[in-house]
């Protein structure tokens, strides 16, 4: 340690380095130096370019949020529409089958009217040969019954009635029957 | 000398550059310092944000969070107005922070220990203060040296207060940055000091001499802290003073 300098003297004598007033020249000189350099650097550079970094990215994370709410707001419309078209085929569906429904009743109910009133007719025809074949056979009845009436009275009594007194007395049995 | 714990605060000239009107200048270990933290400054928060990512990396991380913090801390303490001083308030910050951190590297000196450097910065702070509140207020400034709703007859009193509380604001922010790096780095020597001492004295010496080792380690984990706290506490009050300069009425 060199004993030449100034500082060094003043240190053997006992002064304190913080309080020694030879050296506050130099140290303000640096001190606007190199504080000012660093105030320059500071707000003509490093300040101006952080905030720009970051105004840059908040406008990102803005337009970015829009974005997203845009996309938000669309995806929802199209549920939405998607929505109501599917209520509406779903309607229409309903409505369809409905009518189709209604159709098929209306086509039964007709062929079954139709069928009815074939067979109600086929009925009365048959009613009406069964009532004709009934007619017929009443009448075949008495004459039969003459006949065989005439064939007993002749082999019984040996004598052949006369036409009147049969048709007479088979009617009055007809009548009794 | 090697464990004076003083002589790490010494001034040594390394280039005299001349003498003007009785006062000399010259390149010194103190200057050195200065230009270094200025530099490591530049090369922190330019290589940090040269990319400007969308995304950041570490560094620019760091960058970034550097910046919001000091001003959020303006804009808190003198609103957006304040703003105008947020290049002022940033440079105080990072210089006092990078100096503080500068002298927690063993052999490195500490620029603000020195009292002349840190009262250089507190009276930027109060001229700064003063001029601006000259300026934009004209004498409406005085205001702020006659509180509100105070009885007439107190009135002189009052005002007494506050003239000598606003003067001894560069005193006292000064003193405080000064001092607790002085005693930080005192303290921390000293028990350094202890532990080589007590270890030359032999074995019982080399048992004796953990205790102050652990306090060697606990204290610089505190001087970290304080040199934080105390760039901090710095640019607190600047901004609380820029903003009585902003809004001169209590």
């Amino acid at each position: 340690m060199a004993t030449t300098t100034p500082e060094n003297g003043a240190e053997a004598a006992g002064s304190f380095p913080p309080f020694d007033p030879s050296t506050f020249g130099s140290q303000l000189l640096w001190l606007a130096i190199t504080f000012g350099v660093l105030y320059w650097l500071m707000s003509k550079v490093a300040l101006p370019r952080l905030s720009d970094i970051l105004e840059v990215r908040r406008d990102r994370i803005m337009s970015d949020l829009d974005e997203a709410q845009r996309l938000k707001d669309e995806s929802e419309e199209a549920i939405a529409s998607y929505e109501q078209a599917l209520a509406e085929a779903r309607k229409k569906a309903h409505d369809i089958a409905l009518v189709a429904r209604d159709k098929a009743l209306a086509q039964v109910d007709a062929e079954q009217a139709k069928v009815d009133a074939d067979l109600g007719v086929k009925m009365a025809e048959a009613e009406a040969s069964i009532d004709e074949t009934r007619k017929q056979a009443m009448a075949e009845v008495s004459s039969i019954a003459t006949e065989t009436t005439t064939e007993l009275v002749t082999v019984l009594i040996g004598t052949k009635p006369t036409k009147a007194a049969l048709e007479k007395a088979v009617s009055s049995a007809e009548k009794a029957a | 000398m090697a464990n004076d714990p003083i002589h790490q605060f010494q001034i040594s000239k390394l280039a005299p550059l001349g003498e003007v009107g009785g006062v000399e200048f010259a390149l010194t270990n103190s200057a050195v310092f200065m230009i270094a933290t200025v530099a490591a400054i530049a090369a922190f928060l330019m290589l940090g944000s040269s990319s400007r990512s969308l995304v950041p990396g570490r560094w620019q991380s760091m960058t970034e969070m550097s910046y919001e913090f000091v001003a959020k801390t303006l804009r808190d303490a003198a609103g957006s107005e304040g703003m105008r001083f947020f290049p002022l308030v940033f440079s105080l910050f990072v210089f006092v922070l990078f100096a503080n951190l500068f002298g927690m590297f063993p052999y490195f000196f500490t620029v603000t220990s020195h009292i002349i450097v840190t009262f250089a910065l507190a009276m930027l702070v109060i001229l700064t203060v003063i001029g601006y509140g000259f300026m934009r207020h004209g004498f409406g400034f005085l205001k702020l040296f006659v509180p509100s709703g105070i009885p007439g007859i107190l009135m002189p009193l009052v005002i007494a207060i506050e003239v000598i509380s606003f003067l001894s604001r560069p005193i006292s922010l000064s003193v405080r940055l000064f001092a607790n790096m002085l005693a930080g780095h005192i303290t921390l020597k000293v028990f350094a000091g202890f532990v080589t001492s007590l270890s030359a004295m032999g074995a019982v010496g080399i048992v004796g001499s953990i205790l102050p080792l652990i306090m060697t380690v606990a204290l610089t984990g505190l001087e970290f802290l304080v040199a934080f706290l105390q760039a901090y506490v710095f640019t607190v009050l600047t901004c609380m003073y820029l903003n009585d300069a902003v809004h001169p009425g209590h």
